[in-house]
């Protein structure tokens, strides 16, 4: 059952990976890409990684992809500025492949007998509650450096997008 | 006193470098005061320390300034010191003395001159290098004095670069130097390779036990010594430049090739007395040089008419006085020479331009004639100094030139003294002649120039005074056949004896060698004699009988011209050295080798760089995709090098 | 069946490898910002299985941390890309050669 809840969710946010670097309209891209992590939510939340899971679902797709979707729209890009050239396809189809079977390579010297199994975790493993314990208390500093980080981008973007400096 | 003898070879220069770097920005005394003021600072320090030296014992008397290390590398070691000793004494106040004289006299002569700071900073540097010439306690001190009065020789004579004259004349000078620079370096080389050091104490107290007598080394340093000396001092086959050099200003041509520059040669000679002492075949080629100078100088002298190029050929062949002496041992004399010719010289070529002055520049003696009542002290101090240079009682040239015809005689060179004895009448009368040409007789002034012909201020007639008095007094220093009246020679002898014991029975035999009272007396009657039927042959044809000089000069008009014309030796040398040399450095030095070899390389180097930067260029293509895929490439083999290759 | 490890890992290797893919292929900039964000959701991936099969909760707070980043990653490119557009009327990352040598 597992397994094959993994196959679906990983075939699909592969589809979805390859049809947006392979699509010729931006618009097109962006919505692949929203497909994409709507999978990979779905594998976080196999993995009992429940508050990232739904965060990818907020943060990522809801409100990153909104953001590009919006610039993409802002810019109107016409269907002149996503062309790529003929050789480009075949160009990417290559590259897939190339990388791919690298990756599959090297991770398939991986000796499946050596990994380590899935350790036995009680059910808070993931959940909000604990999330949140650690990351005030063992992971404080990056949490706050987080915050300044955060603040130094805003401020990055609104000086930049002005039109006046 | 002795810790402070660097002060006396510094001041001039601190003098040189306020002027050189501020003089146009400066009133008209603060230059003076630089100027005069370092001399004659420096002139009040050397008197000083004089009469402080003269105080110690005669076997000690040296006093050393030992100020700086210079260069230790290896084996050589060369400090900065200065040497004050009798020799280099007496040359150290007759440079500040008459330095100081001339610059005084330079403040009159060049009032007129629009960058006179210049020319006072240059004199200033001269004195520098001179001074360091005379007190450097090793070889390598006193070739960096021997250059730097090479380089002011050359910034002073071509100072008026704007003449072409000057500037070429100038450069001969220059030239000519250089040639004798080159032996003068080897010879360095030489002794430091034979004693590995320069230092004069080091390499005159170790000179018997490292040189043999007359052997070919010692030979060979003190002949590449004496071929510098022949390129500064002005000797056969160096001696060309200096006629020319006077087309320098008049102070120039008084303090550098008169009185001091000029002697450098001779200094060295004396300082390296013992090297030469060891080498008996340098010594007669010095002798047998000097003496043919002196004759060869002094027949060019007897037609010339600018008054400045008689004087200049006059210096030459009393240079050669000089060195006969050297070459036949007599140090001592040829020393004394130069101190009573740096007085009469000085004066005469001082009181030559004091007559150009007056004349507006012009220096062609047949266009003048009986100066003598509108410029009486210049005539007077003419007179006085033409007295001494001609040998006559008791005038400072009589004592000196008697002695070196003396030491000549006795020492068995008769052939070079009755050389020498001719040269002395040829001397008389030239210098006479100039004297005629010049004061007496009928005017042949222009008639514009006969206007404002005037006596020159005091600034200028003052040092006159003082030479002339100095050339009348100078000779007493020195007066032979009296027991202990020789004040000189017991002054300066023990410094050419100091370092060989068994040289100096050789020098007194030498020197004293069996003179009888009689055989001195009359060999001095003889040379008086010959002065005086000279100038008495200068008065028949330049007073009495003007036409039978014009007669003569017809009748001989091929002798005539060959001699006027210096016997074309400038012509000579021109065919023979400089033509071909300009041919070579234009076709291949320049052509070949400087164009394509050394340009070659230069620019092979830079378009090497340039290729190779082209080619680097490329790598920036403003793609950032491309970067982007360097950096995949990149990673990718380096994650597969840890994989699969290297730990 | 427990899923093995090395699935997702391989998943994860590939999705970032198309998404490396993409940004050397591409010429539009939003695309090539799309592409980044599919790496770093690849790599995402693989911390949170590893999290799980080692039981340890970093993987979690590292995944926490890179999607912060991405959010800021997000307002700040794009504002670059707006400005961009603005002053050279393109996004189209070949034109933007300025540095060429």
């Amino acid at each position: 059952m597992q397994l094959l809840m993994f196959y679906g969710f990983a075939f699909f946010a592969l589809f979805a990976a390859v049809g947006m670097v392979m699509s010729r309209q931006p618009v097109m891209s962006a919505l692949l890409l929203i497909v994409n992590m709507f999978c990979l939510a779905g594998l976080y939340a196999q993995l009992d990684a429940h508050l990232i899971a739904i965060l990818q679902l907020i943060v990522y797709a809801g409100a990153i992809m909104v953001l590009v979707l919006f610039v993409i729209m802002l810019l109107n890009l016409r269907e002149k500025q996503g062309i790529i050239s003929k050789h480009q396809v075949a160009l990417q189809a290559v590259g897939i492949m190339a990388l791919g079977f690298f990756i599959i390579t090297v991770v398939s010297r991986l000796n499946p007998a050596k990994l380590p199994a899935p350790k036995q975790t009680d059910a808070t493993f993931g959940t909000v509650a604990a999330i949140g314990r650690i990351l005030f208390t063992d992971y404080l500093l990056p949490f706050e450096i987080a915050s300044v980080l955060l603040l130094a981008a805003i401020v990055g973007a609104v000086i930049l997008a002005k039109s006046k400096v | 006193m002795s810790d402070f003898l660097w002060l006396i070879v510094l001041l001039p220069l601190i003098g040189a470098a306020i002027n050189g770097f501020f003089g146009s920005r400066l009133p008209k005394p603060v230059i003076y005061l630089a100027a005069l003021g370092s001399t004659g600072l420096s002139l009040i320090l050397a008197v000083v320390s004089f009469i402080q030296l003269a105080g110690l014992p005669a076997e000690s008397r040296a006093m050393n300034n030992q100020v700086y290390d210079w260069i230790t590398a290896g084996t050589l070691n060369v400090g900065v010191n200065f040497l004050l000793d009798p020799l280099s004494g007496l040359w150290l106040l007759v440079v500040t003395g008459v330095g100081f004289l001339i610059h005084i006299y330079s403040v009159g002569y060049m009032s007129h001159d629009r960058t006179y700071w210049k020319f006072f900073a240059y004199l200033n540097l001269f004195m520098f290098s001179m001074l360091m010439l005379v007190m450097g306690g090793n070889f390598l001190l006193m070739f960096i004095g021997w250059e730097g009065v090479g380089l002011c020789s050359y910034l002073l004579i071509g100072y008026e670069y704007h003449r072409t004259a000057a500037a070429v004349a100038g450069k001969k000078a220059f030239v000519m130097n250089r040639i004798g620079d080159f032996g003068f370096i080897l010879a360095i080389m030489l002794i430091f390779v034979t004693f590995g050091s320069v230092d004069y104490y080091q390499v005159f107290s170790h000179a018997h036990e490292k040189l043999a007598v007359g052997g070919t080394v010692v030979t060979a340093i003190t002949l590449l010594l004496f071929l510098g000396a022949t390129g500064k001092s002005a000797q056969i086959p160096l001696f060309t430049w200096l006629p020319d050099a006077m087309e320098g200003p008049t102070p120039v041509s008084a303090l550098i090739h008169a009185a001091t520059m000029v002697t450098a040669g001779v200094y060295m000679l004396c300082r390296t007395s013992l090297l030469f002492n060891m080498a008996p075949f340098t010594m007669g080629v010095v002798a047998a040089i000097g003496c043919a100078t002196a004759i060869f100088a002094a027949t060019i002298g007897l037609f010339q008419k600018d008054i400045k190029r008689v004087l200049a050929y006059s210096t030459v062949s009393q240079l050669g006085y000089m060195f006969m002496a050297c070459g036949v041992g007599a140090y001592v004399a040829a020393a004394f020479h130069v101190m009573t010719h740096a007085f009469f010289k000085a004066c005469l070529f001082l009181g030559s331009g004091s007559v150009i002055h007056a004349m507006g520049g012009e220096q062609n003696m047949e266009k003048m004639g009986a100066l003598k009542k509108h410029m009486p002290r210049t005539y007077w101090t003419f007179l006085i100094s033409t007295l001494a240079i001609a040998g006559i009682f008791p005038f400072a040239g009589f004592f000196s030139k008697d002695e070196i015809l003396a030491e000549t005689f006795g020492s068995g060179h008769t052939a070079l003294w009755i050389i020498a004895t001719i040269a002395a009448g040829v001397t008389a009368f030239y210098m006479f002649r100039a004297v005629f040409l010049t004061f007496h007789g009928k005017s042949r002034v222009d008639h514009e120039v006969e206007h404002h012909l005037h006596e020159s201020p005091y600034l200028m007639t003052l040092p006159l005074i003082i030479l002339a008095f100095l050339a009348t007094i100078g000779g007493f220093l020195g007066i032979p056949l009296i027991e202990g009246a020789n004040v000189l020679h017991n002054f300066l002898n023990p410094v050419f004896t100091q370092f060989a014991p068994h040289a100096a029975e050789h020098a007194e035999h030498a020197e004293h060698a069996e003179h009888s009272m009689g055989l001195e007396l009359s060999l001095m009657g003889l040379s008086l004699g010959v002065a005086i039927s000279g100038i008495a042959l200068a008065y028949y044809f330049y007073i009495r009988n003007t036409a039978a000089a014009d007669s003569m000069q017809k009748k001989y008009e091929g002798i005539h011209t060959l001699v006027y014309n210096k016997y074309y030796i400038d012509e000579l040398y021109d065919f023979l050295f400089t033509r071909p040399i300009v041919r070579v450095s234009r076709a291949f030095l320049h052509k070949v080798f400087d164009v394509q070899v050394i340009d070659g390389f230069v620019n092979g180097v830079a378009s090497f760089f340039m290729g190779l930067s082209g080619a680097a260029r490329r790598l920036q293509s403003g793609m950032i995709r491309g970067y982007a895929l360097t950096m995949v490439v990149a990673f990718v083999l380096l994650i597969g090098y840890y994989l699969w290759g290297g730990k | 069946m427990q899923v093995p490890l090395n699935h997702y890992l391989i998943l994860s290797g590939l999705l970032f490898s198309i998404g490396v893919v993409g940004v050397l292929t591409r010429r539009n900039a939003l695309i090539v910002y799309m592409c980044i964000e599919l790496m770093l959701n690849g790599v995402n991936l693989s911390f949170i299985a590893f999290s799980r099969y080692l039981g340890d909760m970093g993987g979690h707070m590292f995944t926490f941390m890179v999607m912060t980043v991405a959010a800021a990653e997000a307002a700040v490119g794009l504002a670059i890309i707006i400005s961009l557009f603005r002053n050279r009327q393109t996004v189209d990352v070949d034109d933007v050669n300025l540095l060429k040598g």
